[in-house]
């Protein structure tokens, strides 16, 4: 099955990177763009078919791999 | 001191510390590959800068999972030091060995310059040499040296006397106003390296090792060196 994971850097964690995107999307014109907040997304093909046990390992890898925990937050989508 | 001195692909500091360990303890240290499940018995283990992995990821997050990290951890647990410099405290903070996380630099600029450091306290393995609230200047060389932990964590180490070096004015002020000149790239604080809690494990951004000879402008990394070899030898 196809997973996709989103790693997001959790509230009140400073995102220099987002804010430079935000600065120059408002220089190009797009000035309805407020707050940016830049984060990753990774595809993974898993040779799992119970979902469950997609979920639980997923969640393992993202807590040992995947995301730092102390400043990222994750979620798992599975596709099926 | 017999140290080791760990090598991944992309680490290329190892050969300054390297250098820096042979010109105060008279030998060279041995260079552990970073596939070794298992190296010679080590008083010291120091984890060097570089890009290990690239940077891939999260600068540290592959190397923290090297096979050899998982043989440093034992150690570590066991009390052996750790000296984690630059890419090493990444690694050494990915791998859970230090509180925190090192982030971005808040400018987002690369910095490579010289930085003044408060150390604060002479109680450790590692700055047994200096003495509490010694202003020192070594290097930086960094993207990624933004430290950050949650409040509560930061709580905690200012508690138990974790906070091993913080940036500083030359006058030895720390103002923790974030992209201040003291502060080279937004650290909580103004951390600049850690202790785990049983402080035989230390982290911190700058490179002492480059800061030991006069001809490349400065010493103050020298008495770091020196104090672990008194403390191990």
């Amino acid at each position: 099955m196809k997973v996709r994971v989103h790693v997001t850097l959790k509230n009140g964690v400073l995102d220099p990177q987002g804010k430079a995107i935000g600065h120059s999307l408002n220089r190009l014109g797009f000035a309805e763009v407020g707050e940016v907040r830049q984060g990753k997304y990774i595809e993974l093909e898993l040779a799992e078919t119970d979902k469950a046990k997609a979920k639980a390992r997923l969640d393992e890898m993202c807590r040992k791999l995947l995301a730092n925990t102390v400043i990222e937050n994750y979620s798992i989508e599975l596709v099926g | 001191m017999k140290a080791a001195v760990l090598v991944f692909p992309g680490s290329n500091r190892e050969g300054d510390v390297a250098h820096a360990l042979e010109r105060v303890t008279g030998r060279r240290p041995q260079m552990v590959w970073h596939g070794a499940g298992d190296f010679d018995k080590a008083d010291l283990i120091v984890i060097p800068g570089g890009f290990s992995y690239g940077d891939y990821l999260r600068c540290g997050a592959m190397a923290a999972q090297s096979p050899v990290m998982a043989e440093v951890k034992r150690r570590a647990s066991q009390g052996v030091p750790v000296l984690a410099i630059c890419n090493g405290f990444q690694i050494a903070a990915e791998a859970g060995l230090l509180p925190g996380v090192l982030m971005r630099n808040a400018h987002l600029k690369f910095v490579c310059h010289d930085v003044h450091l408060r150390v604060e306290t002479s109680q450790s393995l590692f700055t047994s040499h200096y003495h509490g609230g010694q202003v020192i200047r070594v290097p930086v060389a960094h993207a990624e040296g933004n430290y950050f932990a949650d409040e509560a964590t930061l709580n905690r180490i200012e508690d138990r006397g974790q906070v091993a070096f913080r940036y500083c004015a030359p006058d030895g002020t720390v103002d923790g106003a974030k992209g201040s000149d003291a502060n080279p790239n937004g650290s909580i604080r103004n951390i600049a390296g850690v202790y785990n809690e049983g402080k035989t494990v230390m982290g911190l951004m700058p490179h002492p090792e480059n800061a030991i000879e006069v001809m490349f402008g400065g010493v103050d990394g020298r008495a770091l060196f020196e104090g672990l070899v008194e403390a191990l030898a």
